[in-house]
């Protein structure tokens, strides 16, 4: 080995990545990998968001004004379908690629070009998917939970692009999951035992497991349900003698831990931004730790609560009520853990802070409602209604989605070298606030008051709330148009970013220069 | 405690109690924010449930924002420009952890008991299966054999928004299910294609409808009224427009309801199913056709030249038993033949074979004649 | 640092594993309904001799039949409601008839109500059990069911509903030879 070539190593970093779009179908960067996730995942997130434009629109008042009750059920399906698995899940996978190997001080995830494939096959898959609108019988219209036999026997003839999209989508997450866990597991930095890393990354392990675990019970049920549709098997169809109840404990096996693959990175976030703004250390790291591990772990054991009126026992029902409700207890403590850390902290407000504050409180209300949700003799009659939309869209929206955002402005220094302009994401904060909740929290009200969920139409006694809805609804969806001009304007420039941007900021990221170098960590750090 | 605390500790007890009794009862009324409290004991016991958990949250929340929005006040950097450092207290977290997870036992008591009561099943007054179809209702009474369809009856011209919409947009059905007040009825529920479910409100019953499967819920509702319900499970294009509808009457309004229903399925099933001969169609057709055809295709089955078609050696009566069906129960678009649809089947059957057997026609085609049958199976088919 | 080949060998072998059982869920999914009885199926037994009493109570049957999605044939219980005893052999029947003019196979799918009451149903025999009945255009039959309801039945269980649901199992039938009764001659 001669010092030329030693020298020729170090240079590496210099030289930065490779020019034009070759750079970008061919990259193995982490940094530019998360990049592209995070693009990929904004352009989905407004395609999906204006398909709820469009189902709000047709919300807004009594009658079909629009659409047809065909094209709605293909409009909330897809709406679906696209948000978890097209915005919110590759946003979070895209974090994890920026974050996470600088945070353990580690060069790049372990598996790189793996990373590239992972991301390459989603444009591919939502193409699958999206150009079913195009083809004969249209788009899946059977809510994005599928249910047979109205995905089976009765359903269009693209459901088998579905089904082959579907599949993509899941071995992409699951192909990132094993890359995660790699990571963390093989390339800490020397001195970052588990009990030091920082919470995001916690998150993220956790996650990954998740996602392992039951991304390939999707595959099984989607498979089953090709079967079905094609290869003339009865597993859901009780004429040949299977079982359309089976589909929903197969596909809630898997559903119930997605919702908490699609929160607990959000947690991570979370954490790292109140304990930078509140200038206080996180309260609680252990028991941090030891809440998410017991959510994940009791998410695997409460799936039936989707599923209170399809007939099961006494036994059965106690057993999954008893065990949903048990979730509130790591829930809440986490909650108060965030509290607590701001309490007598030193905090500002600028935009990250108010969007984690906003997920404190709105996710907590979300969870409010879940628990009235896992009592199932009130569930008999929230079920399938508008407050099961408003509980789910508030840990979905004012949750997961303001913790993807609060993330963005918090991180978005490091990434590009340039500070968002502060006024302007407070404006945008302030809309997406005021429009989220006028959007949402009305659904309580209609849901409560009688108005089942999934229809394009309804009666007269819910027109109010719906039309408030709809008005809160436009109101959140341009301000994420507004969203979009921030972000491209902090791209392009800005005031500069120092290294550690945000004052109490900690973690190995505020250690590297803003922009972070397209190589970082080629030598471990040495972890305290 | 001295005997003035301990009455002012017992009048804030009360009056907490007081409050939040009439404040459930405000917000009950309140129809357009509230679940409803229902027409059973098991409906407000569920909405007590409801209600129960609903001001637990509020008072957890009050609490919880309450420390969280004073930080967000008194400890800005501004106010507090060095921050504490406290980051654990061991004491206080399985504090709220424990008390957290005594409050949930709280919560699962009474919730457990009122599952178990909605699940103690036995035998009802009155059996009702429930069949969801894509896209309405059907009900038979097992233990009279009475049996119909329910569909929604909102006219597509208020739902395409080309005249005003009804009180009950919606929510309004042909046929109501009718139920005595007082006595217990059991819903067993089914579907005949995809999953569908069957919610009343008023009874906090849901229950999916799933096929080949059955479910069963019971209900016992004091007051008479009518009440309304929905389907609760995706179903297709046409979800949102199955509503259901359940008339609660007194035990001998019911009893009269359910014979005549009774006598009239009888009825029905007697001239339906019977084997009618060609000779007791044409002469129960005779009369309809003066009654209901003559003024335009005339006692002679000529018609009328150039307005109205002539019967008589027609091609249709002649040849096509099927089309002719067709054209009595649809009418024929843009001209003056209406749809005769409201006739019964045996109605129906025996005018159309009058038709068929009349004026030399049975010789010159195919002589086919219609029976009740035909018109049941056409019905069926345009389902 | 650990290595990396070990971890992704274990974890692609748990992504196989997990979706193995998925598929493993279903006869899971049946065995654990058969041990709790969350779907309401009665399952067949041959030991229902155990359950065979002098002393038995007095209890409401119903039977219901449902014809799934338009199934075109005649299928009802040929007696709706009976007044049964636990602990006694209890036989009874179904009428069904092919009204088409093509060979097709039905096959029924059995749920009872109250769902508890099925491990108290033992059924010898039903047509249910069966994997498809096939009729021939125009013929009828009567499916026999033979079921004892053991004395152990709940006591606040005093009617039980066995509800039957027809479905057309789309067998096609490639038929080579005429179904004429009278095959000699041609």
């Amino acid at each position: 080995m001669s010092a030329v070539i030693e020298n020729h190593h170090d240079d590496h970093g210099h030289h930065g990545p490779a020019k034009g779009l070759k750079r970008w179908f061919y990259t193995t960067n982490h940094k530019d990998i998360g990049t592209l996730y995070l693009w990929f995942s904004f352009a989905m997130f407004l395609i999906g968001g204006a398909m709820a434009m469009i189902i709000r629109a047709e919300l807004f008042q009594p009658g079909m004004q629009i659409v047809e009750p065909e094209f709605y059920n293909q409009m909330i399906t897809l709406h679906g379908l696209i948000m978890i698995f097209g915005g919110v899940m590759p946003a979070f996978v895209g974090l994890a690629n920026w974050l996470v190997p600088m945070m353990i001080g580690a060069p790049d995830m372990a598996l790189p070009r793996m990373n590239n494939l992972s991301f390459w096959i989603l444009p591919f898959a939502f193409f699958v998917l999206l150009s079913s609108l195009f083809m004969e019988g249209g788009a899946p219209n059977f809510g994005w939970t599928f249910y047979a036999p109205l995905s089976t026997t009765y359903a269009p003839p693209s459901t088998t692009f579905f089904i082959f999209s579907v599949h993509i989508m899941g071995a992409s997450s699951i192909m990132g999951s094993i890359n995660v866990i790699v990571t963390i597991m093989n390339m800490r930095a020397p001195g970052m035992g588990l009990m030091k890393m920082p919470l995001f990354v916690w998150s993220w392990l956790i996650t990954a497991y998740l996602l392992i675990a039951v991304m390939p019970v999707l595959a099984g049920a989607v498979t089953m349900m090709l079967m079905d549709i094609h290869f003339g098997t009865s597993f859901f169809d009780a004429a040949g003698g299977g079982d359309p109840v089976l589909f929903q404990h197969i596909f809630w096996f898997f559903g119930h831990p997605e919702v908490y693959i699609m929160i607990l990175p959000a947690f991570g976030i979370v954490s790292h931004i109140i304990e930078t703004f509140s200038r206080k250390q996180l309260f609680g790291y252990s028991s941090m730790v030891w809440a998410m591990l017991s959510i994940a772990i009791l998410s695997f054991v409460v799936w039936a609560h989707h599923m209170f009126t399809v007939g099961m026992p006494l036994a059965a029902e106690l057993f999954f009520m008893w065990s949903t409700m048990l979730i509130a207890v790591p829930t809440g403590v986490k909650v108060f853990n965030w509290i607590a850390t701001m309490f007598k902290g030193s905090i500002t407000f600028e935009t990250p802070m108010l969007f984690a504050c906003a997920f404190v409180v709105l996710f907590t209300l979300g969870g409010f409602s879940g628990l009235m949700l896992a009592i199932t003799p009130a569930d008999f009659q929230y079920h399938d209604t508008y407050f099961v939309v408003a509980h789910f869209h508030y840990v979905l929206v004012p949750g997961a989605i303001f913790s993807i955002m609060a993330a963005v402005y918090y991180w978005i220094p490091k990434w590009t070298g340039n500070m968002y302009d502060e006024r302007l994401g407070r404006l945008h904060f302030w809309l997406s606030f005021v429009g989220v909740n006028v959007t949402f929290f009305p659904q309580h009200f209609i849901g409560l008051a009688g108005m089942p969920r999934r229809i394009p139409d309804y009666a007269l006694q819910f027109a109010d709330w719906n039309m408030v809805s709809t008005a809160g609804a436009f109101l959140f969806g341009f301000s994420q148009v507004f969203f979009l001009f921030i972000v491209i304007k902090t791209v392009m420039g800005g005031k500069k970013a120092t290294g550690e941007v945000w004052e109490g900021a900690r973690g190995l990221e505020w250690t590297v220069d803003s922009p972070a170098p397209y190589h970082t960590f080629g030598t471990p750090p040495k972890v305290s | 405690m001295t005997n003035v605390r301990s009455l002012i500790c017992s009048f804030k007890t009360q009056f907490t109690v007081i409050f939040f009794a009439l404040s459930n009862k405000a917000i009950a009324e309140w129809d357009e924010l509230n679940m409803t409290q229902g027409a059973t004991a098991i409906s407000r016991e569920v909405y007590d449930l409801h209600m129960l958990i609903f001001w637990i949250c509020v008072a957890i929340g009050v609490l919880v924002f309450g420390v969280m929005f004073y930080s967000m006040y008194a400890f800005t950097k501004k106010k507090n420009p060095v921050a504490a450092t406290f980051h654990e207290n061991t004491k206080v977290e399985l504090a709220w952890t424990i008390i957290p997870f005594l409050i949930l036992i709280a919560m699962a008591v009474p919730a457990s008991k009122t599952l178990q009561s909605i699940y103690n099943d036995e035998a009802g007054d009155v059996n009702i299966q429930v069949v969801g179809y894509q896209w309405k209702w059907q009900y038979r009474y097992l233990e009279d054999d009475v049996s119909f369809f329910s569909n929604l009856t909102t006219d597509l011209d208020e739902i395409y928004n080309k005249v005003p919409k009804g009180e009950n947009y919606l929510q309004e059905v042909d046929e109501m299910v009718v139920i005595p007040a007082g006595k217990k009825v059991r819903f067993l529920i089914t579907a005949n294609d995809v999953i569908h479910s069957w919610w009343m409100p008023a009874f906090a019953i849901k229950q999916d409808a799933i096929p080949g499967f059955i479910n069963t819920a019971w209900t016992i509702v004091d007051e008479p009224g009518l009440y309304r319900g929905k389907c609760t499970e995706l179903c297709g294009k046409n979800h949102g427009f199955m509503p259901i509808v359940v008339k609660v009457v007194e035990q001998d309004e019911y009893d009269l309801w359910i014979n005549d229903k009774k006598a009239a399925a009888i009825a029905m099933a007697e001239l339906t199913e019977k084997d009618w001969s060609a000779a007791e169609l044409v002469e129960r057709g005779e009369s309809l056709y003066v009654t209901n055809c003559v003024a335009c295709h005339q006692v002679n089955g000529q018609g009328i030249a150039g307005i109205f078609p002539g019967l008589a050696g027609s091609d249709v009566v002649l040849n096509d038993k099927a089309g002719q069906i067709e054209i009595l129960m649809e009418g024929i678009q843009g001209a003056a033949m209406n749809s005769f649809s409201y006739l019964s089947e045996v109605e129906m059957a025996a005018v159309i074979t009058y038709t068929r057997q009349s004026w030399g026609n049975a010789e010159k085609g195919d002589g086919e004649i219609v029976v009740p049958k035909d018109i049941v199976e056409y019905k069926q088919n345009k389902i | 640092m650990g290595n990396k080949k070990i971890t992704i060998l274990k974890l692609s072998a748990a992504v196989a594993g997990m979706y193995l059982f998925s598929f493993a869920l279903v006869p899971l999914y049946d065995v654990f309904c058969d041990i709790t009885g969350l779907n309401g199926k009665v399952a067949q037994t041959s030991n229902a001799e155990s359950s065979i009493s002098v002393e038995g109570r007095e209890i409401g049957l119903q039977f219901i039949s449902h014809n799934n999605a338009g199934m075109p044939w005649v299928f009802k219980p040929s007696k709706e409601v009976s007044k049964i005893k636990t602990g006694t052999l209890y036989e009874a029947t179904f009428y069904a008839k092919n009204t088409t003019d093509k060979m097709m196979t039905g096959r029924a799918v059995n749920s009872v109500a109250p769902s508890n009451a099925k491990d108290y149903i033992k059924k010898i025999e039903c047509f249910c059990f069966a994997e498809g009945i096939e009729l021939m255009p125009g013929e009828e039959i009567l499916l026999p069911i033979k079921m004892v309801v053991d004395d152990e039945l709940p006591d606040n269980i005093k009617n039980i509903v066995l509800s039957y649901t027809i479905f057309d199992s789309k067998i096609e039938h490639n038929l080579t030879m005429d179904h004429d009764s009278d095959h000699m001659g041609s």
